[in-house]
Formats: C-alpha cells, sequence, structure tokens
C-alpha cells in the first residue's frame, strides 16, 4: 500500500499507529471524558458516546482545568488513553499530559487533518521523527 | 528552540528518564510559547499537592519520578494541616493519601513546607530581576508584581520539570515586551483592608489575562497588594500588575499609559460586598476564614490584636505557613486563646474540610472567586472585623 508522509511539530515525542477518531470540538480532559472508560461523557460534544482508547484522537486544541494533564495520566494508567493524538495546535495542558503519558502527541501538520484524515482512517503517528503517515486514497 | 549540548543529552535520554520527560515537557513549552532557550531558575514552587485537586493519576505520576531537584523548591498548600487534620474533620482515608504526595515529593528534594507565600520564608527569598518557576495564581502574581521577580504561570508538571532541570524556557513575564501593562485601571476612592481584595475581584474579570497598570488614591502595603493580586489571579487570569509609584517595576520603568481602561468607582466595590456567591443573600455565614493568601506575621499580629480578651462561638480559620506559624507562636496562642483554629500547610480553598459548612465569609477576594465552586459552600466578603464579628467574636 502506498503511503504519504505529512510533516508535523513534535510535542510529546513516541511512535504511535491506529485508527482515527475526529473531534471538530476542543477538549477538556478534566470533565469531558470518563478516566476510567475513555469514553466521551460530555453530552454537547462532538464526538460524545465514542471510546477514545488506543485511537489516534484528532481534536483543535485542549481546554479547561490543568488538571486535565493529570486525567490524561490517569487514562493511560487504566488502559484507555488514547494510542496518539494530532492536534491543530497543542496547548499546555494537553502537551504536558501527553509528556507525562507517553502519548505521541504531533501539531502544525502540513495540511489540514480535517482535509485529509477520516474516521477509521489508519494512521500511524512518528512524533520522534517529526511526520504522520497514511495509506493514499 | 536553541539546546546547549548538555540539554540535548538530556531530552535524549542520557540523564535517565525522569530528566528526560522533564525537559522534554519544558522544549515542548517552549516550542509552543516561541521561547529561544531554557534559562536558569532561581527557585521554583510546585502546584498539585493538595490530594483534592490531583488525585490517585497526580499521585502516581509524581511517585515515578526519580532524581533531585536542582534548585530550592517547595509546594503549594496541601488538603489539610498535615499535624492537626484530625481537629480539622479530615477522614483518614484522605490524610493517608495526602500525606503519600507529600512524601513522594519530600524524595525529590523538594522542602515539604506547603504554602502560597514562599517569600515569607527563609532561604526562599526572590529579589528584583529574579527569574523562578513558580506555579501558585497569588505566589505568581506577588514574585512579578510586589517583588519585580519574573516567572510563567507554571502548570505543576512543569514546575516540577523545572526544578528538577534547574531552568525554565524563556518566554511570557520572562521577557521584557510581555510586561508591559496593557490597560490601566483607575481606582479614586481610598481602599482599606479587605477593599482590595475585592477590587482585585471586580478588576481581574474585566482584565483577563492583560497585564493592568493601577492608579490609585490611597496608598497599599505589601499585604495589600498580595490581596488584590490573588483575587485577580482567581477571578482573571492576571500574573502581574503594575501600580504606578508603588510597585518596583512601575518605580524604574516609564509605563506609557495604556489606552484601555478601567475605571472602578466605590459603589461597584460595596456592591462585592453585599452579594453571597453560590447562595440567597439570606444565608447565614456559619464558619469565617481568614489567609487566603497565608498571612504575614503582620497579619497575624493584627487578627491576634482584634481577638484580644474575646471568645468566638462559631467556627473561625486562620491559614497560614508553618514556618511563619513557629516563628510568631506566641502569636498564634493568643489568636487560639479565643478558639480560633491556627491552621498551617492548607487553606479554606484546597481543603474538604469546609465543605460541610452553609456559608463562609471570608476577606480575601481570591477565597471569595474559589469557596462556592470548589468547596460547594456559599462565600461572602468582609472586613478582618466583621469576619470575627460574624463568629460571635464581638463579645
Amino acid at each position: 500500500m502506498v503511503t504519504i508522509k505529512i510533516k508535523c511539530r513534535t510535542i510529546a515525542r513516541g511512535v504511535a499507529e491506529g485508527e482515527v477518531l475526529l473531534s471538530t470540538d476542543a477538549l477538556s480532559f478534566l470533565g469531558n471524558v470518563d478516566p476510567k472508560n475513555g469514553v466521551v461523557v460530555d453530552p454537547s460534544h462532538a464526538i460524545y458516546g465514542q471510546c477514545i482508547k488506543d485511537k489516534i484522537l484528532v481534536f483543535p486544541h485542549g481546554k479547561g482545568s490543568t488538571v486535565g494533564s493529570y486525567v490524561i495520566y490517569q487514562l493511560k494508567k487504566n488502559n484507555v488513553a488514547p494510542a496518539g493524538m494530532i492536534n491543530i495546535d497543542s496547548e499546555p495542558i494537553v502537551a504536558v499530559g501527553a509528556i507525562i503519558s507517553d502519548i505521541p502527541l504531533v501539531d502544525r501538520l502540513e495540511e489540514d487533518p480535517y482535509e485529509v484524515l477520516s474516521d477509521g482512517d489508519h494512521v500511524k503517528v512518528d512524533s520522534s521523527n517529526g511526520y504522520i503517515e497514511i495509506p493514499e486514497k | 528552540m536553541h539546546l546547549t549540548k548538555e540539554e540535548e543529552r538530556t531530552l535524549n535520554g542520557e540523564d535517565g528518564e525522569t530528566l528526560q520527560k522533564a525537559m522534554e515537557i519544558l522544549v515542548a513549552l517552549g516550542d509552543i510559547y516561541g521561547a529561544d532557550s531554557l534559562i536558569p531558575v532561581k527557585s521554583a514552587q510546585i502546584a498539585g499537592v493538595s490530594y483534592k485537586t490531583i488525585g490517585d493519576a497526580g499521585l502516581e505520576w509524581i511517585s515515578d519520578l526519580n532524581g533531585k531537584v536542582k534548585v530550592p523548591s517547595i509546594l503549594n498548600p496541601a488538603g489539610m494541616d498535615m499535624q492537626r487534620w484530625k481537629d480539622m474533620g479530615i477522614e483518614p482515608d484522605f490524610a493517608e493519601k495526602q500525606v503519600e504526595v507529600i512524601k513522594a515529593y519530600e524524595s525529590l528534594g523538594i522542602r515539604s513546607m506547603c504554602t502560597c507565600t514562599p517569600y515569607y520564608l527563609e532561604g526562599f527569598s526572590a529579589t528584583y530581576g529574579d527569574h523562578l518557576a513558580w506555579s501558585e495564581s497569588s505566589a505568581v502574581s506577588y514574585a512579578n508584581s510586589v517583588i519585580g521577580a519574573r516567572t510563567n504561570r507554571e502548570g505543576g508538571p512543569s514546575a516540577l520539570s523545572a526544578a528538577l532541570v534547574g531552568k525554565t524556557a524563556n518566554y511570557g513575564y520572562h521577557l521584557d515586551e510581555n510586561r508591559v501593562p496593557t490597560v490601566s485601571v483607575t481606582v479614586e476612592c481610598e481602599l482599606l483592608g479587605s477593599d482590595y481584595g475585592a477590587l482585585g475581584y471586580l478588576a481581574g474579570k474585566d482584565v483577563g489575562n492583560r497585564v493592568p497598570i493601577f492608579y490609585m488614591a490611597s496608598t497599599p502595603s505589601s499585604d495589600n497588594l498580595k490581596a488584590l493580586g490573588a483575587a485577580m489571579a482567581a477571578s482573571g487570569a492576571v500574573a502581574l500588575y503594575h501600580v504606578e509609584d508603588i510597585t518596583p517595576e512601575a518605580q524604574k520603568v516609564s509605563f506609557a499609559n495604556p489606552e484601555d481602561r478601567i475605571v472602578i468607582e466605590r459603589s461597584q466595590i460595596d456592591e462585592v460586598y453585599e452579594e453571597v456567591i453560590g447562595g440567597t443573600d439570606d444565608l447565614e455565614c456559619d464558619i469565617a476564614a481568614v489567609g487566603c493568601p497565608h498571612c504575614s506575621a503582620d497579619e497575624l499580629e493584627n487578627i491576634a490584636r482584634l481577638l484580644e480578651g474575646k471568645g468566638i462561638e462559631k467556627e473561625l480559620w486562620v491559614c497560614t505557613s508553618r514556618e511563619v506559624a513557629e516563628k510568631n507562636a506566641e502569636l498564634v496562642k493568643q489568636i487560639e486563646q479565643s478558639g480560633a483554629k491556627v491552621l498551617c500547610d492548607t487553606c479554606m480553598v484546597v481543603s474538604p474540610a469546609t465543605e460541610g459548612h452553609n456559608c463562609m465569609m471570608v476577606n480575601s477576594g481570591k477565597a471569595l472567586a474559589y469557596v462556592p465552586g470548589m468547596c460547594k459552600v456559599a462565600a461572602k466578603i468582609g472586613s478582618l472585623e466583621e469576619c470575627i464579628k460574624k463568629v460571635g467574636g464581638d463579645n
């Protein structure tokens, strides 16, 4: 299968692969996500009811309390964290959460992730080398 | 961001996993905010201490770290007085977890002094122009504004990273260009005591995350400035403010009067005193709490004088740091003779012990902003004298 590499900025290092879950809404890990099962519990959220476990979670940026960093860590400890994360623009809460939890996180892709990625796509995030890899459509 | 060879080595994991992670956090923040390099810090103050706020996840993360901090480091208030938690009605399960949190920090070489006023403690002074990595919002504001030192609003993990590495990313309030006032606040009326907290509570909402310069009719003391900054950091996200002719940077640098202007009148401040936040106006306060931020020696002296020869009927908390309490043991004794509790290491905002109360009277704009949401207790602001009167200390 032919794949395309898209350059991006490294926020939290590492390599992850998985299925894409796209959220058009920003995400506050404190309050929006259940740390025990990884399900988005805020009924007004774009991906309400979906489970983020093992996904490549794509969302614009984080929001909300700084305790969100510790919620991400809790998700990881409970084995329900996303495998990797892609942001439009990362902010400190998610960045720090991803780093302490060893979840690869990138932002500022050379192409708009909402145009090149769809739910269910298999994608590889190689944050250590600053690119993501997707199958050519 | 430019890294030295040594910093690169740390980032690549050659100094171990803990330092690698700490460096990753600093570099990520530096990249997000456009820092050019890392700069050494003189000290660090680490938030994320109360078990009530960080939970098991925070505890686990801290416990997994190995190593020693490179600069003097201290903690934010915990969820309880580490010695008198039983007096506070804290559950043993909570106490056990809280002790674990403190021990985990201690094992990293952090002083287990839990306070929002590190600047009062010996060996922890900051002076004009010092670069710091402090994270309690009122301590950040005090360091930047009242001392003229330089720190960003560090989150818990980033302050801890800075402590372990001994450096922080050079962005935000570490740079001259971000310390220039962008909004003016004119206060024409005279202010006294808790008025500064009420003013900060009001002003913070309008100022948001900008840097205000105040033009004031009265001359605030450093305790007044502490209350003003703490309230603005709670109702807004103010990390630095100036007061014309008063704060050190405003004396050294001639700032232009910003175009954006806010005027605060006496009637607006009076309105803050009228309202019961998070409750109905007829709600009777069943506890009063002062010391947000933690009391200075001067404040303890004032409280002791007001309580002299009096006995109180309801709960009165006086929050301070353990070092200040120990150095002023006689004042503490005088205050406690009235029936009030002088509590160390904790405060009315981060402790679960206040949660059973209906309404708390405070003399702090910061506590007014946080207590209703974080403790689910209604809050009302009053002067120190009113707080004492409210708990029956007028006999």
